[in-house]
Parts: C-alpha cells; sequence; structure tokens
C-alpha cells in the first residue's frame, strides 16, 4: 500500500471502445456536474491519502446517495486527500470487465479519474441496506483484492465499512478489514490522518514495523474503529455466542458509534453532483436535522442516530439556495426522520414558499406524521397548484398494532388528517403499513382495508367527488439490531403472503370502495433474507460468499433476487453449524443471550431496549403504555447522551429567512 | 371542478443553438442531455418561456439529435425566452452551466422558420481499425451498388431498409493505421445512419469492422442539390 512512484494509469482507454457494447454507458464515464478530478499525488507535503468510495449498488440508486456525497466532498477539500467513486457494475458490463483486453480482466474502476480501486489506500462502502454485501463482494473481487480480509496483503487497500447496515457487520466480518459506526463526517478525516501517519512512517527509518496489521491497531486502539479479526467470537453448545472477545493487547472491548454535533457548521452537499445519467432521485435535498426520538420501535434508524440535531432555519435556508444555484434541480426535499418535527418546520416552509414564489422551484417533505398541521405545510410547498398525492405512514393497520410499535395515531386522527387533505384539493393519499411486526394477527393485518376503505369514504364525502384515491403500500418487518425488536421472532414469508393475500381480496371483494384503493406489497421472501443478514453473526458470512460465487448480485432488485439461491447456499454454507435460516430470523431471543453486536456501541442501554420490548409487549396486551418524544418530555433514559456525551440540539432560533434580492 | 391553468404568454425571442457533444460525454443519450440542459437553463438564469399547461415546460425544440456514442460539433436546438437576452451572453451563460464535454459552440437569435427543415443532411467521420488498402475497394463496391438493404432493431422490432439512397458522399482516406470514412449523410425516412452505412459495407462489400468505431458529426444543415456541400443552418 505505499504510494506508488506515479499515478495509476486511467483504465477508460481500456473501457472506452468498449462501452458501446454495454447499457446505459454514461453511468460508466463520470464527468458529473460538481465532481472533482485531484492528481494523484496531491498533498504539498508529505503523503497524499486515498479514498475509493463505493455505494455497493447501480449508479442511478449510488449517485444520489448523500453520505456517499458528504464525504466525498469532505475528503476531497483536504489538500491532501484524493476521493473518488464507484458503483456496481451491471452483469453486462461485468462481463466486459471480466473478459477484459489484451492487457487482462479491466478492473473495478472509478468513474472520476477511472483510476483502478487497488491503487487506492481505503475502499469505502456505504451500507444502506444489507442487500448490498453480495455488491460488495462482487466489486472487492473485480478490484482484483483478495476476497478474506485475512488473505490480503501489503498492496491491498483498507476494506471498509460504514452506514446503518454496519451497525451489525458480523455477517461481512471476514470480508472487511474494519468497520465504523455512526456518523461519518469526522471521522473519515481522522482515518485519513491515521493513514497518512502511517504512511509516513513506513517511508522513513524502521519503515518496515508499519505493516497492514500495525495500521489497523492503530485504528482499532482509537475505540471508534471496528477491526473484527482482533475480536474472536466463542460459541456455545445451543449454537448461540458464548463471548466476544478482543484477541489482542490494546484493542478495547467496545466500538463506540460517532455523533457529529453542531450541524450548521457541516452544510453539505455544498456542491451537490448532478448526473447526466437519469437515477432515482433527480433532486436536492438538504437534511433539516439527523436523528429521531419518537421512539418508533420498529425503526433502526431512528435508534441508532440519536440523539436529534437540527440544522437551524438560516442554515437550511442558505442551504437550499446554494443547492439550487450549483446544481440546477428545481425540486428540493427536505429530509429527516420526521422532518414536520422540526423545531421551526412552519416558517422553514411558510420562508422559503414565499422566497421560491413565482419560480418553478418545488419543495417536498418527506416522511412526515399523521397530523393535519402537515396538511398545513404541504399546503404551504404547494402554492403553485400541483396537489397530487400526500403520504402517510401510520406502519400499524389496528390501534393494537400501532401500540405495540409506540407510534400512536388513532384512527380519528388519521382520518381527520386525510379528510383536511381532501377538502384541500389533495385527490390523492397514499398509506404505508407494515406487515409481520410482532404479536400481529390476520386481524390487524385487515384492519388496514378498514382503515382505507373509511379514508376513502371521508374523502368522497369532504371534496363530494368521487374520483379519489387511496394507494396502500406495504412492506414486510425485518427485526434490526439495536432496537427493542432485537429480539422479535420475524414472520415467516409463507405467513407473511398468506396474510397479505387475505388483505388483498378483502379490499378487491368492496363493491363501493375497492376500486378506490390501490395495493401495493412485495413478496415476504427477500424479506427473510434481509432479516438473516441484519441480526446474522460470522457464520453468515459463508453463506453471503457462496450467494455470491453462484452469480448472487444485485439483490435489492426484484429481477436479480433469487430466494432459492439463499436458501441452498444457507444450507451448504450453515452445514456443521448447528443453526439454519430459520435460527437467525423466525426464532425469538432471549434476554440473556448475548446478540451478535452486542461489543458494538450504539450508545442505546441494552436493559432499556429489553425494558421497551416487554413494554411493546405489554401494550399488544392491552396495557396503556407510551414512550414519548424526548424532543419534547423529559428523557427516558435510553442511555444515548450520557454514554456518547452527546446532548438534543434544536431551536427555535426565532430568525426567518429574508427574501433573496435578485441578482 | 379544477381550474383551467394559467395561459403562457408567446416567447418574445427565440435562439438556436450549436452544441458539440464532445470526448466521453460523447456516451450521453438525448434523454440524458435534455435533462442536463434544462438544468444549465436553470443554473445560467436564462429567462426562458414556458408552454401552457398543468405541467409548464421549458420552450425547447430539439432536432436530429446524434446517436449515443458518436461524437458530435454540430448538434442544433431552439430555445423560446419570456425577455430578450444578447445571445454571446447566453452563450457564456450556458457554457459555465454545463458540463465540459457539452459545449455550446454558437447561439444566434433565430431566423424564422423551422430549424428542423433546415437540417437536411450531415457530414460524419468514421474512425475504423481497418487496413485503407480493405476499406477502399469496399467503399467502391458500396458506391456502384443500387442499393444496400440492412436490417436494425427499432421500437417497432426489427426493421429493413436500404441504407444506399441516403449516402450523398462516401470516401475512405488513410488515417493512422487505419481508415476514416468522410460520409455525407442525407436525412430521410427512415432514417438512415452512419452505423447502417457500416452494416452496409459489411452486407454489400463484405468488410469486416472490428472493435467500436468512433463516430463524428462535423455538420448538419441544408444541402445544396449542385455541389453536395452542407450550409450553415444558424445563417440562411
Amino acid at each position: 500500500m505505499s504510494a506508488p512512484a506515479s499515478a495509476p494509469e486511467s483504465v477508460f482507454g481500456r473501457l472506452e471502445p468498449r462501452l458501446a457494447s454495454v447499457s446505459k454507458p454514461i453511468q460508466y464515464v463520470g464527468g458529473e456536474l460538481n465532481s472533482t478530478v485531484k492528481d494523484w499525488d496531491c498533498a504539498p507535503e508529505g503523503e497524499t491519502v486515498h479514498w475509493a468510495l463505493m455505494y455497493p449498488d447501480a449508479y442511478e440508486v449510488g449517485l444520489p446517495n448523500q453520505g456517499v456525497q458528504i464525504l466525498y466532498e469532505v475528503l476531497n477539500e483536504r489538500d491532501w486527500i484524493v476521493a473518488e467513486r464507484t458503483y456496481a457494475v451491471w452483469p453486462d458490463m461485468e462481463r466486459v470487465m471480466r473478459a477484459g483486453d489484451a492487457a487482462g480482466p479491466i478492473p473495478q474502476f472509478t468513474v472520476d479519474a477511472h483510476r483502478p480501486v487497488r491503487a487506492f489506500d481505503l475502499f469505502g462502502f456505504s451500507f444502506s441496506t444489507e442487500l448490498g454485501y453480495t455488491n460488495m463482494l462482487n466489486a472487492v473481487d473485480l478490484a482484483g483484492i483478495p476476497l478474506h480480509a485475512a488473505d490480503r496483503g501489503e498492496d491491498d487497500p483498507i476494506v471498509l465499512a460504514g452506514g446503518h447496515a454496519a451497525f451489525n457487520p458480523e455477517p461481512i466480518a471476514a470480508f472487511i478489514d474494519a468497520a465504523v459506526l455512526g456518523d461519518g463526517e469526522e471521522v473519515v478525516l481522522a482515518i485519513s490522518e491515521v493513514v497518512r501517519e502511517w504512511k509516513q512512517e513506513k517511508n522513513g527509518p524502521g519503515g518496515s514495523a508499519m505493516t497492514r496489521d500495525e495500521l489497523l491497531r492503530r485504528l482499532a486502539v482509537s475505540g471508534g474503529v471496528y477491526v473484527p479479526r482482533f475480536y474472536d467470537v466463542v460459541y456455545a453448545e445451543d449454537g448461540t455466542i458464548e463471548a466476544v472477545v478482543p484477541n489482542r493487547p490494546g484493542i478495547p472491548f467496545r466500538v463506540r458509534k460517532h455523533t457529529l454535533m453542531d450541524l450548521d457548521a457541516w452544510p453539505y452537499p455544498s456542491k451537490p453532483l448532478v448526473p447526466l445519467a437519469e437515477t432515482v432521485h433527480e433532486r436536492y435535498s438538504v437534511e433539516i436535522f439527523r436523528g429521531c426520538t419518537r421512539g418508533c420501535r420498529f425503526c433502526q434508524a431512528g435508534m441508532i442516530t440519536r440523539p436529534v440535531r437540527e440544522r437551524s432555519i438560516r442554515t437550511i435556508g442558505d442551504m437550499v439556495e446554494n443547492g439550487i444555484r450549483k446544481s440546477g434541480f428545481e425540486e428540493v426535499g427536505l429530509l429527516s426522520l420526521s422532518s414536520a418535527d422540526h423545531t421551526e418546520i412552519g416558517e422553514v416552509a411558510k420562508d422559503l414558499a414565499d422566497r421560491y414564489e413565482g419560480s418553478n422551484v418545488s419543495l417536498s417533505l418527506p416522511s412526515t406524521r399523521v397530523d393535519a398541521f402537515n396538511i398545513t405545510l404541504a399546503n404551504e410547498f404547494s402554492r403553485n397548484g400541483r396537489r397530487s398525492g400526500l403520504t402517510f405512514a401510520p406502519e400499524g393497520g389496528s390501534e393494537r398494532m400501532r401500540r405495540v410499535i409506540n407510534k400512536m395515531v388513532t384512527e380519528e386522527d388519521l382520518i381527520r388528517t386525510v379528510a383536511t387533505a381532501y377538502s384541500h384539493g389533495w385527490r390523492q393519499v397514499k398509506l404505508y403499513f407494515m406487515c409481520g411486526l410482532p404479536t400481529e394477527t390476520d386481524e390487524d393485518v385487515l384492519a388496514i382495508a378498514e382503515l382505507a376503505k373509511q379514508v376513502i369514504a371521508k374523502g368522497r364525502e369532504v371534496s363530494g367527488r368521487n374520483d379519489i384515491r387511496c394507494t396502500v403500500s406495504i412492506g414486510g418487518f425485518v427485526p434490526k439490531a439495536h432496537t427493542p425488536f432485537q429480539w422479535a421472532g420475524q414472520l415467516d414469508h409463507e405467513t407473511t403472503d398468506e396474510r397479505l393475500k387475505k388483505l388483498r381480496d378483502t379490499v378487491r371483494e368492496d363493491k363501493r370502495f375497492g376500486r378506490a384503493i390501490g395495493f401495493r406489497y412485495h413478496d415476504g421472501k427477500p424479506g427473510t433474507i434481509e432479516g438473516l443478514l441484519s441480526r446474522g453473526d460470522r457464520r453468515v458470512g459463508a453463506i453471503i460468499e457462496q450467494v455470491w460465487r453462484d452469480g448472487g448480485r444485485f439483490d435489492g432488485w426484484s429481477e436479480h433476487f433469487s430466494y432459492e439461491r439463499w436458501v441452498a447456499s444457507a444450507e451448504t454454507g450453515l452445514a456443521g453449524t448447528g443453526v439454519d435460516l430459520d435460527w437467525f430470523t423466525t426464532r425469538e431471543r432471549e434476554y440473556d443471550e448475548v446478540l451478535p453486536w452486542d461489543h458494538l456501541d450504539s450508545g442505546l442501554d441494552k436493559d432499556w431496549l429489553w425494558a421497551d420490548w416487554e413494554d411493546a409487549l405489554a401494550a399488544a396486551e392491552g396495557s396503556d403504555i407510551e414512550v414519548e418524544d424526548c424532543r419534547w418530555t423529559p428523557c427516558y433514559d435510553c442511555g444515548v447522551c450520557p454514554v456518547m456525551g452527546t446532548e438534543i440540539q434544536i431551536g427555535p432560533t426565532g430568525q426567518r429567512l429574508l427574501p433573496l434580492s435578485v441578482v | 371542478m379544477r381550474d383551467q391553468p394559467e395561459q403562457q404568454a408567446p416567447p418574445v425571442q427565440r435562439l438556436r443553438i450549436r452544441y458539440a457533444k464532445r470526448g466521453r460525454l460523447r456516451f450521453t443519450s438525448h434523454r440524458d442531455f435534455s435533462r442536463a440542459f434544462e438544468r444549465a437553463i436553470f443554473r445560467a438564469r436564462v429567462p426562458m418561456a414556458y408552454s401552457s399547461g398543468f405541467n409548464p415546460h421549458p420552450r425547447i425544440s430539439y432536432a436530429g439529435a446524434a446517436p449515443t456514442g458518436s461524437a458530435s460539433e454540430a448538434e442544433y436546438l431552439e430555445i423560446g425566452l419570456a425577455e430578450t437576452r444578447d445571445p454571446a451572453s447566453v452563450r457564456a451563460a450556458l457554457e459555465e452551466a454545463l458540463p465540459d464535454g457539452l459545449d455550446v459552440v454558437e447561439v444566434v437569435e433565430a431566423a424564422g422558420g423551422s430549424l428542423a427543415d433546415l437540417l437536411e443532411a450531415s457530414h460524419w467521420l468514421l474512425d475504423l481499425e481497418v487496413d485503407p488498402q480493405v476499406a477502399e475497394p469496399a467503399v467502391a463496391a458500396f458506391l456502384a451498388a443500387d442499393a444496400a438493404p440492412v436490417q436494425r432493431m427499432t421500437k417497432k422490432g426489427l426493421r429493413e431498409f436500404d441504407c444506399r439512397a441516403a449516402v450523398v458522399a462516401l470516401a475512405a482516406v488513410p488515417h493512422g493505421a487505419g481508415t476514416r470514412l468522410d460520409l455525407v449523410l442525407r436525412h430521410a425516412v427512415p432514417s438512415v445512419r452512419p452505423d447502417d452505412v457500416l452494416a452496409g459495407l459489411a452486407s454489400v462489400a463484405s468488410l469486416e469492422i472490428p472493435g467500436a468505431p468512433l463516430l463524428t458529426r462535423l455538420a448538419q444543415g441544408p444541402l445544396d442539390p449542385v455541389t453536395g456541400q452542407i450550409g450553415d443552418p444558424l445563417r440562411g
């Protein structure tokens, strides 16, 4: 991994004659507006640190990813760091690359300068979902890097995982050198410093001691970077984990997550990437706050990103104006886990709508809760007249179910909210639910149909029209690490599919409302595999590898996903372990079981999580327990702030946005 | 009942734009380009006129886009503005707002008439990894033929059509170790593309063309029926 004497050669010349033969070649050429290409040895003095950042999905999904864009920009702002991006190549391109040319296979490359990924010091993956694991293996292999971390040599990059899935990286422990939990902005710079220092020492006297192992040791002793190889996992007779312990001195027992405080000081992305290719999100997004404390028990994002940290109204206003001017996007999304909860969201909505009134700039607010206030916001955001659809997420069909998940929305709330929406000219409401939640019965799922019918009835009543629509969208619930439902048994995919079929039949049979209700769902099989990967331990790695060897790629895409391949690979991969696919998915865990991610510290107190799980089960039996939001009510002792040394950062600031003067 | 959308005023100025697709951005498809261009006019703050309707669109007319993967020095479009602007300043602003490789070459006030009607023919250069000694007789055989039937997959399925009649001129010259074909193509229906002519060379003269030839459009415009020369569609 020592710096080569000269920059690695671009592979573009080898790629170019073949691009006409692959689908959508524009995704492989780079050249996006606001992208950065730097000299390989750009550091004014000393060593340059090289990062290849990958979102392990197709370019059209990966390019808009906020996390990668932020880190790409933060890293490239340093004059001694080069950061470039790479994405998963489609199977047609993979065939072209493996077939190669006279010089051999064409390796995994970055889209910025088309440099081979293996030439970089660090190969960082951002995992929003576990279904990207086979794409990681493919990219590592295409790059010419040994698949197993244990087989990598001094010239191979450090393979690093981040993103939400990295809160339980055990299933990919054999393939990564390190993982990082939490917000990436500061830790990528800290890691870069360690790598730079190590590279500099490597060139000096005693450089031979600066091995790959030594670099990983330096990263691990900080307590902020997880290096799986420095921990041994011991299994008990019954197949559960007996202990996870460091296997060398100086390695901490637990690894901490990272939390960025003062988001106003980090207004990224400030140079949004604008692709030429069509991508899944064609808009500029501003994260208006990070973290969520609503306490929905199924929501991993809400649990692992605590505490709430808001961006101020001024920063939001500046980011929106800068973002649309630099990108040319006319659509702006205000992102967060529950956007209407921002302390000054009303002012943000009104002031932005005022600023851009009469222009074609449109604003959207995804992830809002079910209450009438959101209609006021939505009205602000649609002043120029387009009121096509509104989305709400009650998540549970019955009130009992909503108590279990701690998403306290009453039926009256929901009906009142949609009535307001329909009376303000909205014609379509989309409702999002989950199937397979703990303690769920057929009746809970069938309650979704009743709710949808009432929504249509109310809509027809208040609008006096018949063209009212309601789309019901259903996702399968997957229990995730670091949540109160981490102990829950996952519903098997057969029962999931049966329940969804009953629901669909009930909706279709209804003569008055059936045609006004749209129904969207996926079968339960991908959820079972996501469940395996979410709560799996190191033994699951063999399954992932087998699936990849068998041709598994793009598991998040229904046309590429093969359940049969995963089931067959689980049988061979887990042979002799005494555990199987069901053991990882449908089995309910006990209080004293060591969970594979217990040594990874999200700040959440495990006893608090367990108490919350017990509260959920009590709520299922009818007890009236609600965990309120600590943003508005006193601390409920989840443990994050004292353990992590963080605090809630919210407004109101009392400030307003001024009209922009036209240049 | 829903209100009718506001009627938009007609454009007060029409500008015609010549742009180039160069280097790696030759892999930009026409759809990709149109999205990038719409963002660029917003970034450049060009005061666009919009179409009427529930979903107003900026007034942009594209004409005769080159196929994905081919480079071009001569692509054209026309935009309608709500306020008058100096064409040179629009050119500078758009050049700044578009990524390198999608380059605005020229902006002029529209002369009237239809831009698409002015684009009667194209001048192409086709760079092949073929020995000129092999290419030259193949070109001669192609030109001597009355017709050159070729097939291409279209949206309506596999179609067979003649590619010979659209060829106004074709010549092979040595270019490095290979051959450069100099081609003038009349825009016809069904449209004949330069890769169709390569297919025609294969079918009529059994010319084998390895790899992916680089295709570059040099000019597009009115065709002089006497000289076979292509004129400038922005002056005429």
